[in-house]
């Protein structure tokens, strides 16, 4: 195990200053997620505008330096992009932690998947895996709407 | 036995973790096991295994005064009046969950209340909680103060009319604080409630008198106190035990089974159901000898000494918060460091080959109203040293620096 491939540089820096830590104004989508192991909580808005794409998307949350790192990187990346584009994305990542060394998905550029990346460090820490794919749950809830409180102990990862 | 030389006795300290020494600061998640209780286990299973209680045969015989003499010993242990007030569970939890679901569908009724207070662990509070639905209890809850203590006061405010059990920890596994529960029982008792003590912190690091506290219920954690897994102890008082219900039904807690009905066994095989964790309970007998050996005065005291250096070392510590500040405290040193989540620290930690333990620790009740999300907790055993305070500092130190 490598303490410096869990806790790079962007990680520390996006756990230590989340981006989009905020409430998105009018969003029209959200959802909250809640790791009870360790009690993250995360609460994800989103703005889709008429032709479902990303106008806006937010979080507000409380977790380890892993946990707000993801969903802060998360955010950044997701804005912009179509509904069905992020359900792609949001698969690719979860299949990365997963089992797949790589990233797959051609709707990112090269240096926003090496800043994804950076969270494949926890695969060497099971006990880590779910703070790092606590807010992506929690975004497809929001998109879906299809569970009101993502509890995190109920997924497989 | 040296106290010094107490983790030679433990063959976890020979072997490297992750190329580090261990330094085991987990002791209330659960405790190392000494070799003599290792070794017990597996003579048990290569050269005297038997089921117990059922068959006639040398064997079973032999294993059979095995598991009695530990119910001796516990009771000799915990100083119980009567050995047949020991009962084996599967462990605490399963303890107090006998006591809520047989006292509470003999005794309770909708509007009844039940007293817990705010440092109770989960299993002190989810068996109570299904009797809200079951029999429409109340649940009361006595408020921790500032210092993450439960007083004498706080239980008074609390009790009423309708209050039929208080259900409280004797030592908090995340503030430390112990409870003054002899006192709190005299008060309960005056006024005709029972009392039952969560003793699963307590039990491997205070000495216990059962006569002496005159509760009604204890249960204990086996797990914790060097003993192994899948074995805990319920303390009952007889006339308890006699008045309520059996909790499981299966062989060995029955007198008589027919067609027409069923009467139940003599105490304490009413309340043991099917097959007993056999040789967990033998092997057990080995943690009292070992306990007793070493001394609980003993174990007070080095216990004692280390979680004041400890205190010590983390007051110093810059950016080091302690949770909790009671004025009769166990082994227990829970901390937060501001802007590092309890989790990135444990892992951190964990490369030094510290292990402590990060989160609620099964107690969402105190952190609530502490108004954390989570707290990183460090736990003494006999086998820790100042050495190993030493490395959790300079390991948090370590910590800071990584996030600085």
């Amino acid at each position: 195990m490598n303490l410096k491939e869990l806790y790079q540089e962007i990680i520390l820096d996006h756990g230590k200053n989340p981006r989009n830590l905020r409430k998105t104004d009018n969003f029209n989508k959200d959802a909250k997620g809640h790791n009870p192991l360790c009690g993250d909580k995360v609460h994800i808005f989103l703005k889709l505008n008429e032709n479902k794409k990303v106008e806006d998307i937010s979080f507000e949350g409380q977790g380890c330096a892993i946990s707000m790192a993801s969903a802060s990187i998360m955010t950044d990346l997701i804005k912009g992009k179509e509904e069905n584009e992020v359900k792609e994305i949001i698969n690719d990542f979860l299949e990365m932690i997963k089992e797949k060394d790589n990233l797959n998905t051609k709707l990112l550029e090269e240096d926003e998947k090496t800043k994804l990346m950076c969270l494949s460090g926890v695969k060497q820490y099971p006990m880590r895996v779910k703070c790092a794919t606590l807010s992506w749950h929690t975004l497809i809830s929001a998109i879906d709407k299809s569970q009101n409180e993502i509890n995190i102990e109920s997924k497989e990862i | 036995m040296k106290i010094e030389d107490i983790k030679k006795e433990f063959p976890i300290f020979n072997n490297k973790v992750q190329n580090n020494d261990l330094v085991y600061l987990d002791s209330a998640n659960s405790s190392q096991k000494p070799l003599v209780v290792i070794d017990r286990i597996y003579d048990f299973y290569t050269k005297e295994f038997s089921n117990v209680g059922r068959s006639v045969h040398y064997l079973a015989v032999a294993a059979t005064n095995l598991y009695e003499n530990t119910r001796t010993s516990v009771q000799k242990y915990i100083n119980a009046k009567d050995k047949n007030e020991i009962v084996f569970t599967k462990g605490a939890t399963e303890a107090i969950n006998l006591v809520a679901s047989t006292f509470g569908q003999k005794y309770l009724k909708e509007g009844d209340e039940v007293l817990l207070t705010e440092l109770e662990h989960h299993s002190n509070y989810v068996p109570w909680h299904y009797l809200r639905k079951s029999k429409g209890i109340k649940i009361q809850f006595a408020d921790v103060n500032e210092n993450g203590e439960v007083t004498l006061e706080s239980i008074e405010k609390k009790i009423t009319q309708k209050t039929k059990i208080i259900a409280i920890t004797h030592l908090s596994n995340v503030t430390g604080a112990i409870l003054p529960v002899k006192e709190i029982t005299k008060l309960a008792h005056s006024k005709g409630i029972p009392v039952l003590i969560d003793g699963c912190q307590s039990a491997p690091h205070l000495k216990l008198d059962m006569q002496d506290l005159d509760c009604d219920f204890y249960a204990i954690s086996c797990h914790k106190m060097y003993g192994p897994t899948g074995l805990g102890i319920l303390y009952a008082k007889k006339k308890w035990l006699e008045e309520l219900p059996p909790y499981q039904g299966g062989g060995g807690m029955i007198g008589e089974v027919k067609k027409e009905g069923i009467t139940y066994g003599d105490l304490p095989n009413k309340f043991e159901a099917g097959t007993m964790a056999t040789a967990q309970v033998i092997a057990f007998n080995e943690s009292i000898k070992f306990l007793n050996k070493i001394g609980i005065d003993n174990i007070v005291k080095h216990e004692n000494e280390l979680m004041e250096y400890g205190q010590e070392l983390l007051r110093k510590n810059n950016s080091v918060k302690l949770i909790g500040n009671p004025k009769n405290k166990g082994a227990v040193l829970s901390f937060t460091i501001d802007g590092i989540h309890p989790h990135d620290i444990a892992t951190i930690l964990d490369e030094d080959g510290v292990a402590i333990r990060a989160g609620h620790h099964c107690c969402q009740i105190l952190h609530e109203k502490l108004d954390l999300v989570a707290t990183a907790r460090a736990s003494l055993g006999v086998y820790n040293t100042k050495e190993d305070l030493d490395q959790l500092n300079s390991s948090i130190n370590k910590c800071k620096k990584i996030f600085e």
